[in-house]
């Protein structure tokens, strides 16, 4: 056993630590929420300049060989800071979907652009009646000519806006949930029949809903093999559950943090309120919630990259569901010890909780993992 | 002991829900039961067409224009009244500040206030709060002077519910400093359009503006509009803490949403059945009844015993703590059982006017903003730890 981050993981912590002081305070923040796009180009470059874009790909992709703990790192800063660019969706989701599943020429075509921050992806997966069931899947893809023809629709597709591509899973066989028979397209953003409206999110993000109108797309728009991409998904599905876990840990940090500080200045009766025991066991409370939380978070990243797919996914849904319910602790919490101050749009208070509250309701809520997880102890 | 209704209480449920079909105008119901943003003139239309029936004041005595009805017929009122889409009568006016003016108001307040509030002429917030005064409200600093025949009012009130809608406001200020802080404070009615009255909104964590920020700059108000004695003002505010507590149960409007959960979980899918056939979920909301269903009768328990002491006892704390609670788990089930449509944020869907396309359901569109809105309901009304604080000492004796 060993916990100890390595030299490069640490820098990078740094790095990310003053950028985020630096370069994102809250004020600036929300500001970026409320332009057109919702995030800072700016940025973007700078996270190119810094390698993150490059960080899971491979050497040679001008990668950086990264691991799932390097995942770890950058989000748990990005939680802190309540970033907005489409990292999640470009470089957690698309980008992991693509290293583990695209082929070779695709790879070199793409991860490059991803990493050097010239192209942004986005998933579109999840349909509107699915839930969070990752195989029931009612987008169609038939072939057309040499290649294919995809018709259907996409919910809540995150960063969705600002994509230049679409990665769209599409049924080429089977019934409504079957897992196999799904199959992955690489879809550009202009291609005839695609529609898109994007829209906020409740956490000052983006999403888009996606339709697809007989979309045609050439041969080389497959990604992977036919019919074999629900594993690959969840695989990419994952890494993105580890990713939000340790968002979730950065943010709840924060509001500890917070809320410590508020209750050491914030006076009532004469006393500051941190002197009501209640209090202070309410944030011991806080506490322990997010330094479990930390450990299923780690967890986590180290089991994103395990290579035995039914560990893998138990683990990543206990996970996802323990995390989730310490989040929802925390977030409720530092709100109520806020009082009045913790419902108010002015403090940032408000906005990690609401940030909490979309990552337990992004890809498959506490039930749901409990659920996957509680099942799969009748497998044993 | 009977918990079943009388004869007479089936017999007022029944008329009032043909009053309710027949006078509840239909765009008003339609904007509660949708969640869409209420205008000041829904909720005064509403009082007024309750005030031609004679029911604008449910919990007021006869004598001043009330209906005199017992706590189980203001029960059955709340429930059928929320069940029909009627929206909330305001407690500022009818639950707030007209019991002082009612118990300590000399016969002038009483014949010039009553009579709007009950006809819905005039609309009233509750000045108590201060930035240093929360939890702690007797430390309140907002200073009123005596000169001549007014009081000259300085400081500022905050988290003020809908003041910028309101003709009135009834504050506590501090008429003198010697001694406990309580023993400094007098209960005054203050015209919001008094020279030198600012209301500044303050945006909620849903986007939405329904509190405020009321500044006092060397404000003139009459001294024949200080309710009681001066300096006696928090025995007053605490008699008016007993009576917001008991409206802050909820009953009717928590069983109202409750009855929109279990909706909402038969229209969303799960794994290709209606969600509410998804234990995990149905097991949630089956909880949460539970709740409500004791809670409706430690409610009635509570309101009876209150007719024999008059004022309501530190007992009423229980239902603002389970009360708040039960509203806030439905409200964050409602949000949960949209899965990932609660995301979208489309503040426009709740003008009632707005005829675009929601993003998924028809009915997400509320929900997650009202989720967020209603952590408040633990925070405001002496927080759930003042509460427990009470129930600690008053009850226990701890
Ligand atoms: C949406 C909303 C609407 C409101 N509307 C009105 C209105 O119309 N008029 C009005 O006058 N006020 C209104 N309020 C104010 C409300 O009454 C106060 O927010 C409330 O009393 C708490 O005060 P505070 O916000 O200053 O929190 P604080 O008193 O600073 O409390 C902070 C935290 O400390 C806890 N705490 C404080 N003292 C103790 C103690 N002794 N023991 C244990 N825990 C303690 C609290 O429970 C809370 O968790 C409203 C508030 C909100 C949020």
């Amino acid at each position: 056993m060993n916990f100890d981050y390595t030299e490069e993981q640490n820098a990078l912590r740094d790095t990310l630590t003053r950028f985020i002081a630096k370069d994102y305070p809250f004020e600036a923040r929300r500001a970026l929420a409320k332009t057109a796009e919702g995030f800072s180009r700016d940025h973007w470059s700078q996270f190119a300049e810094l390698g993150l874009l490059a960080l899971p790909f491979p050497d040679a992709c001008e990668g950086l060989n990264g691991n799932a703990v390097d995942n770890l790192v950058v989000m748990e800063a990005f939680g802190r800071g309540l970033v907005l660019e489409p990292y999640f969706a470009t470089v957690i989701l698309a980008g992991h979907l693509l290293r583990d599943f695209a082929s070779d020429e695709q790879k070199r075509a793409l991860l490059p652009k991803i990493g050097s921050g010239e192209r942004m992806l986005a998933l579109g997966h999840y349909e509107a009646d699915a839930r969070y069931e990752l195989a029931r899947i009612a987008t169609t893809v038939t072939p057309q000519g040499s290649g294919f023809r995809l018709s259907g629709q996409k919910a809540v597709v995150l960063s969705g806006g600002c994509a230049d591509q679409f990665l769209i899973s599409a049924r080429s066989a089977g019934g409504s949930s079957d897992a196999q028979g799904l199959s992955l397209f690489l879809v550009d953003r202009h291609t005839p029949g695609l529609k898109l409206s994007s829209y906020s999110t409740q956490d000052g993000g983006r999403a888009a809903e996606l339709v697809l109108d007989q979309v045609e797309v050439g041969a080389q728009s497959l990604v992977g093999s036919l019919g074999e991409a629900l594993p690959a998904i969840e695989r990419a599905l994952d890494y993105g559950i580890a990713a939000l876990c340790a968002e979730s840990v950065g943010i709840m940090g924060a509001l500890n943090e917070a809320t410590l500080e508020y209750l050491k200045t914030r006076k009532q009766f004469g006393q500051a309120i941190g002197r009501f025991q209640v209090l202070q066991h309410r944030l011991v409370d806080m506490f322990i919630a997010t330094e479990q939380a930390r450990s299923m978070a780690l967890l986590a990243a180290v089991k994103a990259d395990a290579l035995d797919p039914a560990e893998r996914r138990r683990t990543l849904s206990a996970a996802k569901a323990y995390v989730g319910q310490q989040a929802r602790l925390v977030g409720q919490q530092a709100v109520q010890l806020h009082g009045g101050m913790g419902v108010v749009d002015e403090l940032n208070v408000a906005h990690y909780f609401k940030r909490l509250t979309t990552i337990n309701l992004t890809l498959g809520d506490i039930d749901h993992h409990l659920g996957v997880y509680s099942d799969s102890l009748l497998a044993a | 002991m009977d918990l079943e209704f009388s004869p007479q209480e089936q017999q007022f449920r029944a008329e009032l829900r043909a009053f309710l079909v027949a006078k509840l105008p239909a765009d008003i119901s339609r904007k509660v039961k949708e969640g869409k943003r209420l205008a000041k003139d829904d909720f005064v239309r509403w009082q007024k067409i309750l005030h031609a029936q004679g029911w604008g004041a449910p919990s007021w005595p006869e004598r001043f224009g009330g209906t005199g009805w017992s706590a189980v017929e203001q029960h059955i009122f709340d429930e059928e009244s929320a069940a029909a889409g009627a929206p909330l009568q305001l407690p500022f006016g009818l639950k707030m500040v007209a019991p002082v003016i009612m118990a300590f108001g000399d016969a002038a307040q009483q014949a010039q206030f009553l009579p709007r509030i009950v006809d819905g002429s005039d609309w009233w917030c509750q000045g108590y709060s201060e930035p240093g005064s929360g939890s702690d409200l007797a430390s309140l600093k907002t200073r009123a002077e005596r000169r001549g025949e007014h009081y000259v009012v300085n400081g500022q009130k905050t988290w003020t519910t809908l003041a910028q809608h309101a003709d009135w406001i009834f504050c506590l200020v501090r008429t003198a400093s010697e001694g406990r802080p309580q023993e400094g404070i007098s209960f005054l009615l203050i015209d919001m359009k008094s020279p030198g009255v600012t209301v500044r909104p303050i945006i909620m964590n849903d986007g939405e503006h329904e509190i405020n920020e009321v500044w006092f700059d060397e404000v003139n108000v009459p001294v024949g509009n200080r309710v009681g004695e001066e300096n006696r003002g928090w025995t007053y505010a605490k008699f008016l803490l007993g009576h917001e507590r008991t409206g802050i149960a909820g009953v009717g409007r928590s069983k109202a949403a409750l009855k929109h959960l279990k909706e909402i979980a038969r229209r969303e899918t799960c794994r290709g059945r209606p969600l509410i056939e998804d234990l995990r979920f149905r097991d949630r909301i089956a909880q949460v009844e539970l709740e409500l269903m004791a809670l409706e009768i430690t409610n009635l328990r509570v309101l009876s015993s209150e007719k024999e002491k008059k004022a309501p006892g530190p007992e009423a704390s229980i239902l603002k703590i389970k009360g708040s609670e039960i509203q806030q788990t439905i409200a964050e089930l409602q949000m949960s059982a949209l899965g990932h449509y609660a995301l979208p944020w489309q503040p426009e869907a709740l003008d009632a006017h707005w005829d675009g396309e929601s993003i998924g359901p028809d009915y997400a569109a509320p929900l997650t903003g009202h989720y967020f809105n209603y952590r408040k309901t633990t925070i405001y009304g002496g927080s759930n730890e003042i509460q427990k604080n009470i129930i600690a000492q008053m009850v226990l004796g701890l």
